[in-house]
Parts: C-alpha cells; sequence; structure tokens
C-alpha cells in the first residue's frame, strides 16, 4: 500500500455562481514533489488553499496519515505540519528576515523575546538546505528571489512537514527558478512533500514526481511525470493540442505608425537617467519587441510613450502627428492602446465590474453614453460580446466584481479591451505574464493576428522563448539604451542573451 | 426556508439594510446601557423618550425631525459623496459653517434683491462659498498629494473662527449673543408643510407651526441627483474610477487631478448648501451662535454617512433616524438628566449606529455559519439514523 501523507478526497467547493472544485482527489506520497497543473482558474488555488485552512470544503474529506482532520483555519494546517508559500508573499516589509521567520512563533522568556536561539535554528536550516539569507537584512531591502527563501525558511522552522508552493517561479528570474528547483529536490530528499501548483510545462519536467491535472474545476488524471510528454500535459489541461510554436508568414512592413526620436526619461529623485537617447519606429504589419533583464528602462521609456511619466527630451510621433505632449486620452485617440505592465496598479479598476472595466477606455464614446449618461444596456453587450470572443471567465458574468477574478482572466479582460479598440499601435508589456499555455497560445495568435491587419506592435517582454517566437525585430535594452538589434530568424538565444546582459553592442549610435 | 435565507444573503441590498438596522439595535441597547448606569430608576421611562422621539411633540415635532435632518442630509451627502469617490471629507463642518455664513449675510443685507430670488441667491451663495471652502483641499490632494483629512481639519478651524469673526462683525445681534434674523424674502417658502406640521395650542385656536420648510424638498431632490450622478453618468463613473484606483484611472485617460478636485468641491458645495438650508428659517428657525465650537452638523454627517452606507438615498434615511433620536434626547429633559448625559446617551447611540458596515461584512458570514452548521448538524443526524431520514422524506413528500 502507498503511503500517503495527505490525501484530499472528492473534495467539492462551491462559490456562487461557479464549481471551483468538482469532486476532487488529490493523494500526496510521502517525500515526493507532486505538482498541480491546470489553466488559470481551474480551481488549483482553491484546492490548495482548502488544505491549508483558508476555506471549508462543502463535501469531501481530507486525511493526514489516513486519520481524517477537519482543518478550521491555517493554524490548524501549521500544527498538522501542512506550510504554504503564497503566490504574493505575506512578509512584513519593514521587519528583518529573522523577525519575519519567527513571527507567531518566537521564544520569549517572561515575555522577552530570545532572539538568539532563534538566529541559532535559522542559520542552521538556512545552511542545511543551502538557503542563503542575511537574517538581519530587512524584507524590503531584499529580492524577490530571497523574500522566496525567507518564506520557505518560515516553514522549516515550523518544522512543516508538507510544503505548498503556489505558483512560485511566477516571480523569478530563470537563474532564481534553477536555484529554487534545486532546492526543491533537496527539501524531498530529507523527506518533506511537496505540492507545486504552476502552469509551466518545463517546470514540472524538471522537478516533480507526479502531476494532477486540472480542467475547469474537475480533475482530470494523476500522471507519472517521467512517462508523460508536454504535449500529452497540455492537451489534458487545456482540452486540446497547443501549438508551442506560433506560425506567421511574412509580410513587408508598411508606414511608420509609433516613431520614437532620441527620448530620454529622468528620474525625478535620483536624477538618473532611466532612459537615454532612445529612437526607434514601429511600421505597420511588425511586431517589434523591445527585450532586456527588467528594470533596464523598459518600464519607463514604455510610461513616456503611453504619456504616464513626462519625457524630458526627444518626441514622440503617431502617423507622423507629434503626440509628445500629449494628454493620454488623446494619445489613446491618436490609436494607441497600452496592455500595462502592472495590471492591479494601471490595468484595472479592482472594484468595478468586469463590464464597467471592459469600457475604462470608451465609456465617454457616444456609443456607450448619451448626453453624460451611460448606456447601461449597451456596456452590458458589449461586455458580454468580449467576454465570449476572448473566453473570459468568472463567476457572474459582466457582472463580476474584478478583484474576485482569477489573475489570468483579469489579463485576458485587459486583452480583450485593448485590443478591442482597435488601435493603429498596440503597446504590450509582458502580456502573457501569469498566463497559462492555453492563454499565452491564443494571446500570441491574437497579436499575430494584429499584425497581419497591419497593426504595429510593440512588445516588451522578459521571456526570451516570447521574443525570439512572435517578434519580427528585437531591439534589445541595456541600462536604459538601445544597444542592439536583432533579427530573430537569424539570431540565437545565446548572442541575444549575450546583448541582455550587456557583454556585447552594435557599433551603430542609432537602431532604426 | 434555509434555501429563501440563502438567497437572500446574496443580494447585496437585503444586506446593507439589515446591517444599518442591526446597527440601530446595537445603539439603542449601549444608549439603554447608559441611561441605567447614569440615572437607574428613570432609566425605562428615559428610554421610551428617546424611542418617541419626535413623536412626543406631535405633527409640529415630526416637522423638527424634518427640519433639523435637512442639514444632516446635506453634510451626509457630502462625506458619502467624497466618500464613493474615495476622498474622506472631514471638512464638512467648515464648509458648512462658511456656506451658513454666506447666506446669512446675504439673507440679512442684500434686501436689495426682490423677494422670490432673495432666498435662492443667499442659497446658491452658501453653496458656492461651501464649494470653495474644499476646493482648497482639493486642489492640495491632487497637485501636492496633501492628505485631505488633514487639510480639511485644518480648514474647519479656519473656517470656524472666521465665520465668528464675520457673525460678530457684520450680522451679530448683540442682545441675543446671536446672528441676526434673515429678512422675510429670504427666509425659505414653507411649501405647504405648514399645514401638516402644527400643533394646536389650547382652546384658543391658536397654532404653533414647525420650523420645517421647503429645503426638506430641496434636500431630497439633491440626494436624488447625487445618487443619479453617481450610477448613471460617465461623470460619476469617472469620479468613482479616480476614487477606486487613481493610477488605473490615470492610464485609462482620465483627468484625474481634475476628478479629486471636483470631487471636493462638490462634497463642499453640498455642506455649504446644508448651512444655507439650516439658517434661512425665520426668527423660529436656527441662528449662528458664535462661540468656538466647530458646527456638529458637519460631523453628524460622517455617522449619517457611514450609517446609509454612503447611499444617497439610504441617507436620507439615517439623517431622518439621527434628528429624530436627537430630538428625543432634547424630551429627556423632562425627567432628571442632566444636559451632558444626554449628549452622551444620543452619541453613543449615534455612533454605534455608524457600525452599519461593520455589521455588513460580519453579518452574512455570521448568518452563512449558522446556516452551515445547521445542515451539517441534519446531514449527521440523518447518516447516523438511516430510517429516521427515509421516514422524514417521506413526510416532506406529502
Amino acid at each position: 500500500m502507498d503511503d500517503y501523507v495527505i490525501e484530499m478526497l472528492n473534495i467539492i467547493k462551491e462559490f456562487p455562481g461557479v464549481i471551483a472544485n468538482d469532486d476532487i482527489t488529490l493523494q500526496l506520497k510521502r517525500g515526493e514533489i507532486h505538482a498541480l497543473l491546470g489553466e488559470n482558474g481551474a480551481g488549483k488555488s482553491t484546492l490548495m488553499s482548502i488544505l491549508f485552512g483558508l476555506y471549508q470544503p462543502d463535501k469531501g474529506i481530507i486525511k493526514k496519515d489516513g486519520k481524517e482532520v477537519n482543518i478550521s483555519d491555517p493554524n490548524v494546517a501549521n500544527a498538522l505540519g501542512i506550510g504554504m508559500v503564497h503566490q504574493h508573499f505575506k512578509l512584513v516589509h519593514n521587519f528583518t528576515v529573522l523577525q519575519n521567520i519567527i513571527l507567531g512563533v518566537e521564544t520569549t522568556k517572561n515575555g522577552f523575546l530570545r532572539m538568539e536561539e532563534a538566529r541559532e535554528k535559522v542559520i542552521a536550516l538556512s545552511e542545511k538546505y543551502g538557503l542563503a539569507v542575511d537574517p538581519d537584512a530587512i524584507v524590503e531591502d531584499i529580492t524577490v528571489g530571497m523574500q522566496q527563501r525567507v518564506e520557505i525558511l518560515k516553514m522549516l522552522y515550523r518544522e512543516n512537514e508538507i510544503l505548498i508552493f503556489d505558483e512560485p517561479t511566477a516571480v523569478l528570474t530563470p537563474q532564481e527558478i534553477e536555484e529554487l528547483i534545486k532546492i526543491m529536490k533537496d527539501l524531498a530528499k530529507e523527506g518533506k512533500s511537496i505540492l507545486f501548483i504552476t502552469h509551466k510545462l518545463n517546470e514540472i519536467k524538471a522537478v516533480a514526481d507526479r502531476c494532477t491535472v486540472l480542467r475547469k474545476g474537475k480533475r482530470v488524471a494523476t500522471i507519472d511525470v517521467a512517462s508523460t510528454s508536454k504535449e500529452e500535459m497540455s492537451e489534458m489541461m487545456v482540452g486540446r493540442k497547443v501549438e508551442f510554436a506560433v506560425e506567421k508568414a511574412h509580410i513587408e512592413p508598411g508606414e511608420p505608425v509609433l516613431e520614437v526620436r532620441n527620448l530620454t526619461v529622468e528620474d525625478k529623485q535620483s536624477g538618473k537617467k532611466t532612459v537615454k537617447d532612445v529612437s526607434f519606429t514601429v511600421r505597420k504589419g511588425e511586431i517589434v519587441c523591445i527585450a532586456g533583464i527588467d528594470g533596464n528602462g523598459q518600464s519607463e521609456l514604455v510610461y513616456a510613450i503611453t504619456g504616464l511619466l513626462p519625457a524630458d527630451d526627444g518626441q514622440i510621433f503617431i502617423n507622423g502627428m507629434d503626440v509628445t505632449n500629449l494628454s493620454i486620452r488623446k494619445r489613446n485617440a491618436a490609436g494607441m492602446s497600452h496592455i500595462p505592465e502592472d495590471r492591479h496598479k494601471h490595468g484595472l479598476v479592482l472594484d468595478y465590474t468586469l463590464e464597467e472595466n471592459l469600457v475604462l477606455k470608451c465609456y465617454y464614446t457616444p456609443i456607450f453614453q448619451k448626453n453624460g449618461f451611460l448606456k447601461f444596456q449597451k456596456i452590458n453587450e458589449y461586455a458580454n460580446c468580449l467576454i465570449e470572443k476572448y473566453d473570459i471567465r468568472s463567476g457572474q458574468g459582466a457582472k463580476s466584481i474584478v478583484r474576485s477574478m482569477s489573475g489570468g482572466n483579469q489579463q485576458k479582460a485587459i486583452v480583450a479591451r485593448e485590443i478591442d479598440l482597435g488601435p493603429e499601435i498596440l503597446i504590450a508589456v509582458q502580456p502573457t505574464r501569469g498566463l497559462d499555455v492555453g492563454a499565452i497560445e491564443y494571446i500570441h495568435k491574437q497579436l499575430v493576428v494584429q499584425r497581419d491587419a497591419g497593426k504595429a506592435i510593440l512588445l516588451v517582454s522578459l521571456e526570451l522563448e516570447e521574443v525570439m517566437n512572435i517578434s519580427d525585430r528585437i531591439l534589445v535594452i541595456y541600462e536604459g539604451e538601445i544597444v542592439g538589434e536583432l533579427d530573430p530568424k537569424t539570431t540565437t538565444l545565446k548572442e541575444l542573451g549575450l546583448y541582455m546582459a550587456g557583454g556585447k553592442r552594435d557599433e551603430r549610435s542609432e537602431a532604426v | 426556508m434555509i434555501a429563501v435565507l440563502r438567497k437572500l444573503l446574496n443580494i447585496r441590498g437585503f444586506n446593507n439594510a439589515t446591517s444599518s438596522i442591526v446597527a440601530i439595535l446595537a445603539g439603542l441597547l449601549f444608549g439603554f446601557i447608559v441611561l441605567l448606569i447614569s440615572n437607574p430608576s428613570q432609566a425605562a421611562d428615559g428610554f421610551v423618550i428617546i424611542l418617541k422621539g419626535g413623536f412626543s411633540t406631535g405633527a409640529k415635532g415630526m416637522g423638527q425631525v424634518m427640519y433639523f435632518a435637512t442639514p444632516l442630509i446635506l453634510t451626509g451627502l457630502s462625506v458619502g459623496f467624497a466618500f464613493k469617490t474615495g476622498l474622506f471629507n472631514i471638512g464638512a463642518s467648515g464648509q458648512f459653517i462658511m456656506g451658513a455664513f454666506a447666506a446669512v449675510y446675504i439673507g440679512v443685507k442684500w434686501t436689495f434683491i426682490p423677494a422670490p430670488f432673495h432666498w435662492m441667491v443667499a442659497l446658491l451663495a452658501a453653496t458656492l462659498v461651501g464649494a470653495l471652502w474644499a476646493l482648497i483641499p482639493g486642489l492640495l490632494k491632487a497637485y501636492l498629494n496633501v492628505h485631505e483629512v488633514i487639510s480639511t481639519i485644518m480648514m474647519n478651524y479656519i473656517g470656524m473662527y472666521l465665520a465668528n469673526y464675520l457673525v460678530k462683525t457684520t450680522v451679530y445681534d448683540s442682545k441675543k449673543a446671536l446672528s441676526m434674523s434673515v429678512a422675510e424674502s429670504a427666509v425659505l417658502p414653507k411649501a405647504g408643510l405648514d399645514k401638516i406640521f402644527y400643533n394646536t395650542m389650547g382652546s384658543s385656536g391658536a397654532v404653533d407651526v414647525s420650523t420645517v420648510n421647503c429645503g426638506f424638498y430641496i434636500a431630497i431632490v439633491m440626494a436624488i441627483i447625487i445618487y443619479i450622478v453617481l450610477n448613471k453618468t460617465t461623470f460619476g463613473y469617472e469620479l468613482k474610477a479616480c476614487g477606486f484606483n487613481r493610477d488605473a484611472s490615470k492610464y485609462a485617460g482620465i483627468n484625474e487631478k481634475r476628478s479629486i478636485v471636483l470631487s471636493m468641491v462638490i462634497a463642499g458645495a453640498l455642506a455649504g448648501l446644508g448651512g444655507g438650508l439650516l439658517y434661512l428659517s425665520g426668527a423660529s428657525g436656527r441662528h449662528i451662535k458664535p462661540v468656538d465650537v466647530l458646527a456638529p452638523e458637519g460631523f453628524n454627517g460622517i455617522p449619517v454617512a457611514l450609517l446609509g452606507l454612503s447611499n444617497p438615498i439610504g441617507i436620507i434615511f439615517s439623517a431622518i433616524f439621527i434628528s429624530y433620536i436627537t430630538l428625543g434626547g432634547n424630551y429627556l429633559q423632562t425627567l432628571d438628566f442632566v444636559p451632558e448625559i444626554i449628549d452622551i446617551i444620543i452619541a453613543c447611540i449615534i455612533y454605534f449606529s455608524a457600525f452599519a458596515l461593520i455589521f455588513r461584512n460580519i453579518l452574512p458570514a455570521l448568518l452563512k455559519w449558522r446556516l452551515s452548521v445547521a445542515e451539517k448538524k441534519r446531514s449527521q443526524s440523518s447518516d447516523s439514523d438511516e430510517e429516521g431520514l427515509a421516514t422524514e422524506t417521506e413526510e416532506g413528500k406529502e
């Protein structure tokens, strides 16, 4: 008989308007890494929240070591040895690493903290598992990767046996992902059992022993990872065949749509130039990609083009019209769409309904208002049309509060809104961040369709595969400067990487 | 039964109304405890007087409830409107008193304006001055990111002292230590309300008419207008979007600075109008008393808005309730309650009532939890006794 440390049997959980988990069974063996794979909104997070005591299942039982348990809140989960690293970390930003780790389980004597014991234990743990952290660093000063290690140490400090990782790689750089995979393997070797939520197939292949696939709240299968191909897994997850490579025909680019000339942006606080004398052109029918490592001026460049930040020097033209000093509304009217980098900060009004968000950029047009009064009927019809066309899933359809929707569907809503505006120039910043393969495939196809329809597209991406796959031209940005222009057909990933790391640059002074 | 309850719990309006009512009940209970502590022998009688509120003195009493509710509706709208658009307007007090002064000044001095227009001009001035008083915090917030709570509190004190100074130097009746009564032509018309809300005195047939006037109608019309602006117009859509997420509004091309300023200005205009409506009420109405106290109507706008959950229509009812309970408190003086204690009791009821928002969050969760426990118990008992279940369902079918 198999040695199951956790069994979740026939779990059913319903939310208003949606069955998040429909009769799901998940069995975790001792010492295994078990991946949980599914599209956005497939019910992965709900299932893990039930295991961690954040939700109560409507039906079904949970067994720990073969005994039925009732996990009524996270403290109970903790007592049972279940720990969780959330997608968005739960750390106190102005506390030190050490303070964060011991928070809630402080060692005290007569009401006074005794940090020395805790410090020794933390250092011992971090050495044992290769989790390098500085115990006295303030959390807000350390990298995201290190913050994640703090979260893992928190679980180990509490001597948790079952570790849940909720999309741990979504926020990490490729190097950090490699490190994390090594750490997870070490943990499993030490006898910890790991549940790993993700929708990245490469990572499952690299780290997991078994994988349970969920689709639309139901369990599709539990498979052995080694004997299943990536294609098979993605088909199970999406319910149809997925094409990883984007097919696109060659078309000759037309007239220039977006022209950026000698654009410079200064950081107001430090006075440092975040964008230095950048010039480029995006023409009709081409996808131009700005590639670079995060923090090399991509965000500021896009903010300046879209009007969220003022340009300190240089000019921006859309279809030959100088928009450098125009308002955002006027730039939009000139044919600019923008899928922003930060969907919660810029992309959505989270407390508005889905339909209100879908008209965020066109509510003032005569289609949706008359004499200042909104036409709710028209807004609803339009929203339902987009919801169907772009397959945006939510609990209560157009009336759902966006905050309650899954991240992937929030992103789809933004993509739907921006593409449907019918822009001349579409500026897409990491449009597939946090999405599953099915949705990524869909968005990539949409971008290509737009390109084929003669639109100009400026794509900013950190994912090298995405850059190589769908762009027609690649501009590499390094420390605020365009250091090279590459053709994805003739360049290699290695060469692109060299440019991005600042190890190589074109001799030309200007990339046009 | 359980199914019906479940359905009701998913309706927002139902949750909102119940939470306000529960909050009121909690406030009343707490008020009763204070009554018991301060004067045990008369607590029960006192509580009845509070509950009878405006009804204690017949039709005129009801009229007085409406008269005192009028400024509360406006200040409640002021706070509620700002809140819906993401701003905390703590400055209703200053906006209110500045508006009040402007109305009284014009009511007393500008007698050259022909009769039907005099009170209208005075009200308009009150609205404008209130708006002006909120414009400053609005500009500070939009352009310099100065938090509106701080700047509106400061503006309260500036407004209070300035109004006191101006009243004393321009429209002061030193015998009564109050502002002068406004000219007859500046008093708001009764609009038929005097035919409903009056008491007959003794056998002589003389009537004692309530102070209520068409200001009450104006307040209700304003609430409806604010409701429409917030919920039906592109303008309201923009203001609320800025309140929820300033960055996303900017991204969408909304002029977010302008929206913030306009939100504050409208909130101020409402509070200023409230000041005008209260004080343009003839000799029997209220007069500005130039003492160093911030206008309570302004602050009471906060619990009014909270109890009404910032819904303009809800605010009408919560303002009437608070006015009703305050008047009831005044009648407590017929028993042996010291005025200070009365103030404390009324304040307790009002501020407890302002917990409506908390109840809205707790109540549905609590009820749902109870329901699920009840269901679990049922299913457990039926599991253990399958025969019993069989007979039960049989009976159920019949």
